[in-house]
C-alpha cells in the first residue's frame, strides 16, 4: 500500500469505529465492515436500478436484460451443458495459445539475454515487430491460416509473446551490477553464475512478464473468437447477438471478465508463494 | 533582550502501539531565549527528534504546555522554520523557486530576499539548477535558504547534515554559523555528533532515552571561530562525552546486549 | 562545477537502434529478410498471393493511395481513435483526479472502477453494437472504454504515491490545501500521468483495429479486413505497417512531450 498523504501515521487505539478515523488511515475489524459496505454501496445501487429499469419498463428489455433475466439465461445455459462444452473450447484454445507463446518467448529472451552478440542482431528486429498492435495482424494471420483452430491459436500465441519475451529479456540483461560483481570476486563458475545468480535475480520478472503474458493471451483469445469461430464463448456470444438474445451476451462477457480476474489473481497467488520462498532464501 | 522565546514545560510524548505504551518523552521543561544557538544531542531513541517536531508542529504533545512567543503552537506553520534530514526539495523546481516556494519571484521583495540568501548561503550561480544537478550538501543548503526566507522567528533543523560526508559537514557547519551570526535568527539543532554540538551554538541539551528527558545541559562560551584542536574546545567535548558514556551505560544495562 | 547527485548503472535497452556500429548491427537482419523475401518472390520461389515481396507492397500502397480512398480511411482511423482516446482517457483522468483526492471518492468509486475493468472491453463490442447501432458511435465507445482505466489508474496512483515527506514541507512551508494541490500533487504526478496517457493510447490503437473490423464501412481495420476477404494480401500488410506506423508515430510525439515538462526528472 503506498503512502497516503492524509492523517498520521500512528495506530489510533481501538475505541470507536469512526467514518473519521476510516478516512484517517486507522485499521481494525470494524472500519474493515465499514469499509466493504460502503464500497459496495455503488455496485448494489446500480444493479437495483438496473432491475428496476427493466422490471418497470423504461428499458426495452431487448437493449438492456434485466440482472434477472441474465440470471436465468445463466442457469439455462449451464443446466443445458451448453455452457460447460464451450467454456472448455475456449480454456482449451487459451492454455495451447499461451504455453505456445510462452515456450517460444522464453527460449529466444532466454538466448538473447544471455548471449550479447545475438543480442544486438535479434533484438532490434523484435523491438520494431513489437510496435505493430498484435491485435492489427489479427487480418493477415486469418488469411494464412482460415478461420480454423490455428489461426485463433496463433493469435493468442502472439498476445502473449510479446510481453513474455520483453520481461524475460530485461529480467536477464538488467541484473544488479553489483551482484555480477560479487560473482566474480567470490569467482563463481559458470554453472554457479547461472543457478547463484541469474536465474534468482531474473526469476520475478520473468514471473510478472507470465503473468501479464496470460492476461494478453486471455484477450487475444476473446478478440480471436469474437472475429468468427464455430466454438467456444465468442461463439456463444455473437451466436446469441444475431438471434436477438442480449441476456447470453451478457453472460458470455460476465464469465470472460470473471475467468480472466480467477485466472490473474491465482498466478498472482503463485508469484507470491515462489517469491516468499525466495525471500526467506536469500535472507 | 534576554526574551525567553520558547518555553516548554511538562512536556510529554506518548506513542501506544499495539502491544505496549512508549513514553518518547517525560515530563521536559526546557526554555530557549532569543538570539540562542540550542543544540540537542543524545543516543537514539532519545526522543530528540520527536521533541524537535512537537516544536515544529508536525506532532502533538500528549501532555504538557509549548509557548512560543508566549503563544501556544497550534500547527506547523512559516513562523517555525524547519529544516530535515533530507534536502527533500520539489525536484520540479529550480533552486531559486524552491526557496522561494509559493511566493513569487516576481515581487521585488522576495527577489531580493531571495538573493541575498543565496549568497548567504554560498550558492550564487546555481539559480536555475534543478535538484537532480546539486550535490548533498548544496542541496541541504538551499533547504536552509528555504526555511529562512519567510523570517521564522525560530529555525528548527533535524540532523541536517547527518548524510553528509565530514569535509562537507564541516563546511556547512561553518555556512550556518554565518547565517546565524549575521541573521540573529534563535536555532535548535538535533544532532548525534558530539564535535557537531559542541562546535556549533552556545547551549547543549543531552536528552537520555526510555523515558526521554533531559539528563544534562552544558553551556558553551568559546569564542568563534571554534578550533577542535583548542584544549578549552576538548574540555568541553570531554564533559558532553562523560554524560553521555553515563547514558550509554545505563542504556546497555537495560537492554541487554541485543542490538 | 556540478556535481553530479547519483550515478544510474543500471544497463539500459537500447530504445532504437543505437548509435554506431551497435545502430549497425541492428539493421542487418531487416535487411536481410527484405531482401531475400525479394528475391524469393521474383525467383516465383513463394508464392507471392501469401507472401507478397516488399515491392508488391509498395505497389499497393501507391495504389491506394492515388485512389484517393487511403486518405478517408486514415482520416476515418484517425477520427475514431482521438475521439475516442479522449473521451475515454479524460473521463479516465477525471474520475481518477476525485478518486486520489479524496478517500470518500475512493471508497466509494473504486472497488467499482476496478470490477469492470476486469471486463475485457473487446467483450462488449456486440453490446456496444446493440446500444448504439453500427456507425461510429459503437466504435468510439469501445475505444473509449478501453483507454479510461490506464489513465485512471495512473492519475490515482501518481497521486497516492506523492511522496509523504514533501507533503510535510508543504505543512511548515504553510500551504493552503489549494496550494497542495497544484503546487505540490499536480507537478508530482506528470510522471505517472504521462505513463498512463501512452498506455490509454496504446489501447486506442489496438481497440480501434478491432472496432472497424466488426462492421464499418471506412477506416484501415475495415480496409484491411475488405482486403483479407478477396485475398489482396498486399493490402493487408500496407494496413499493417500504416497502423504501426501511426501508433508509434503518437507514442514518439507523447514521448517528445514528456521530454519538455520534465526536464527536471532524474529519470528521464
Amino acid at each position: 500500500m503506498s503512502q497516503s498523504y492524509s492523517g498520521s501515521g500512528l495506530k489510533v487505539n481501538k475505541d470507536a469505529a469512526s467514518l473519521k478515523q476510516l478516512l484517517q488511515g486507522g485499521s481494525n475489524w470494524n472500519t474493515a465492515w465499514l469499509h466493504f459496505i460502503l464500497s459496495a454501496i455503488t455496485p448494489v445501487f446500480i444493479i437495483l436500478v438496473w432491475q428496476w429499469a427493466g422490471d418497470t419498463n423504461r428499458v426495452s428489455g431487448h437493449l438492456l436484460p434485466t440482472p434477472t433475466a441474465i440470471l436465468n439465461a445463466f442457469i439455462d445455459l449451464s443446466s443445458s451443458g451448453v455452457l460447460l462444452s464451450e467454456f472448455l473450447v475456449s480454456c482449451q484454445r487459451a492454455i495451447i495459445g499461451v504455453f505456445a507463446g510462452v515456450f517460444f518467448a522464453l527460449i529466444l529472451g532466454i538466448t538473447l539475454g544471455l548471449v550479447g552478440i545475438l543480442y544486438r542482431l535479434i533484438d532490434p528486429t523484435m523491438q520494431l515487430l513489437r510496435l505493430t498492435p498484435s491485435l492489427a495482424v489479427a487480418p493477415l494471420i486469418i488469411l494464412w491460416f482460415g478461420f480454423g483452430e490455428t489461426s485463433k491459436i496463433v493469435i493468442i500465441a502472439l498476445g502473449a509473446f510479446f510481453p513474455m519475451y520483453l520481461s524475460t529479456l530485461q529480467s536477464l540483461r538488467e541484473i544488479d551490477p553489483k551482484l555480477m560483481e560479487v560473482s566474480k570476486v567470490l569467482a563463481f563458475t559458470p554453472v554457479k553464475h547461472l543457478t547463484s545468480v541469474l536465474l534468482p535475480s531474473a526469476v520475478p520478472g520473468i514471473l510478472s512478464g507470465f503473468r501479464m503474458a496470460v492476461a494478453y493471451g486471455w484477450l487475444s483469445l476473446v478478440v480471436a473468437e469474437l472475429l468468427g469461430s464455430q466454438a467456444g464463448i465468442g461463439f456463444l456470444m455473437s451466436h446469441a447477438h444475431t438471434n436477438a438474445q442480449p441476456e447470453v451476451v451478457f453472460v458470455g462477457v460476465i464469465i470472460f471478465a470473471v475467468m480472466g480476474k480467477v485466472i490473474d489473481s491465482s498466478i498472482a497467488l503463485l508469484e507470491r508463494k515462489l517469491l516468499k520462498w525466495r525471500n526467506a532464501i536469500s535472507g | 533582550m534576554s526574551e525567553k522565546l520558547l518555553e516548554i514545560s511538562q512536556l510529554s510524548k506518548r506513542f501506544v502501539t499495539e502491544k505496549k505504551e512508549v513514553i518518547a518523552l517525560n515530563n521536559v521543561d526546557l526554555y530557549v531565549t532569543e538570539g540562542e544557538f540550542v543544540t540537542v544531542i543524545g543516543p537514539s531513541g532519545c526522543g530528540k527528534s520527536t521533541l524537535l517536531r512537537i516544536i515544529a508542529g508536525l506532532d502533538k504533545q500528549s501532555s504538557g504546555t509549548v509557548l512560543l512567543a508566549k503563544e501556544p503552537i497550534t500547527g506547523p506553520g512559516i513562523d517555525k522554520g524547519f529544516v530535515f534530514q533530507e534536502p527533500r526539495l520539489f525536484p520540479w523546481l529550480t533552486v531559486e523557486k524552491n526557496i522561494a516556494a509559493d511566493l513569487s519571484l516576481k515581487d521585488p521583495d522576495v527577489r531580493k530576499r531571495v538573493d541575498e540568501l543565496i549568497k548567504l548561503v554560498r550558492l550564487t550561480g546555481f539559480e536555475k539548477a534543478y535538484p537532480k544537478e546539486l550535490s548533498g550538501g548544496m542541496a541541504q543548503r538551499v533547504s536552509i535558504a528555504r526555511a529562512l526566507l519567510r523570517k521564522p522567528k525560530i529555525l528548527l533543523l533535524d540532523e541536517p547534515f547527518g548524510a553528509l560526508d565530514a569535509f562537507t559537514r564541516e563546511h556547512m557547519q561553518e555556512v550556518l554559523l554565518d547565517v546565524w551570526r549575521t541573521n540573529g535568527t534563535t536555532m535548535i539543532l538535533v544532532t548525534h555528533d558530539i564535535d557537531e554540538a559542541v562546535v556549533l551554538g552556545n547551549r547543549i541539551m543531552i536528552l537520555k532515552p526510555r523515558p526521554g528527558e533531559i539528563k544534562a545541559q552544558v553551556t558553551v562560551d568559546l569564542p568563534f571561530p571554534r578550533k577542535k584542536s583548542s584544549q578549552s574546545f576538548q574540555e568541553i567535548r570531554y564533559k558532553v562525552l562523560n554524560e553521555f558514556e553515563k547514558i550509554e551505560e545505563i542504556a546497555w544495562g537495560e537492554a541487554g546486549a541485543g542490538i | 562545477m556540478r556535481a553530479v547527485v547519483s550515478e544510474k548503472n543500471n544497463i539500459k535497452l537500447p530504445t532504437f537502434f543505437g548509435k554506431g556500429l551497435k545502430g549497425a548491427i541492428g539493421w542487418i537482419i531487416p535487411i536481410a529478410v527484405l531482401v531475400t523475401w525479394q528475391i524469393l518472390g521474383d525467383l516465383k520461389l513463394i508464392k507471392t498471393l501469401i507472401f507478397p515481396t516488399p515491392l508488391m507492397i509498395w505497389d499497393s500502397f501507391l495504389w491506394l493511395c492515388q485512389n484517393g480512398d487511403l486518405l478517408d480511411h486514415i482520416n476515418g482511423t484517425f477520427f475514431r481513435t482521438f475521439l475516442g482516446f479522449f473521451i475515454g482517457g479524460g473521463l479516465g483522468l477525471i474520475i481518477g483526479l476525485f478518486v486520489g483526492l479524496s478517500k470518500i471518492c475512493e471508497i466509494l468509486l473504486n472497488s467499482t472502477v476496478q470490477m469492470i475493468r476486469m471486463i475485457p472491453h473487446i467483450s462488449v463490442t456486440f453490446l456496444f453494437v446493440l446500444w448504439l447501432g453500427i456507425g461510429d458511435a459503437s466504435k468510439i465507445m469501445l475505444i473509449a472504454k478501453g483507454s479510461f482505466f490506464p489513465l485512471y489508474i495512473f492519475t490515482f496512483l501518481g497521486i497516492r504515491n506523492v511522496d509523504n515527506k514533501l507533503f510535510e514541507v508543504t505543512k511548515i512551508l504553510g500551504y493552503s490545501r489549494l496550494k497542495v494541490v497544484t503546487r505540490l500533487i499536480l507537478p508530482a504526478t506528470i510522471p505517472q500521468l504521462v505513463l498512463g496517457i501512452r498506455q490509454s493510447l496504446g489501447i486506442a490503437w489496438g481497440s480501434l483495429v478491432v472496432a472497424e473490423m466488426m462492421g464499418s464501412s471506412n477506416g484501415l481495420g475495415y480496409l484491411m479486413m475488405d482486403a483479407r476477404a478477396m485475398s489482396d494480401t498486399a493490402t493487408v500488410f500496407v494496413g499493417i505497417i500504416l497502423f504501426t506506423i501511426f501508433a508509434k508515430l503518437t507514442d514518439s510525439i507523447v514521448l517528445w512531450i514528456e521530454k519538455l515538462l520534465l526536464r527536471w526528472n532524474t529519470t528521464s
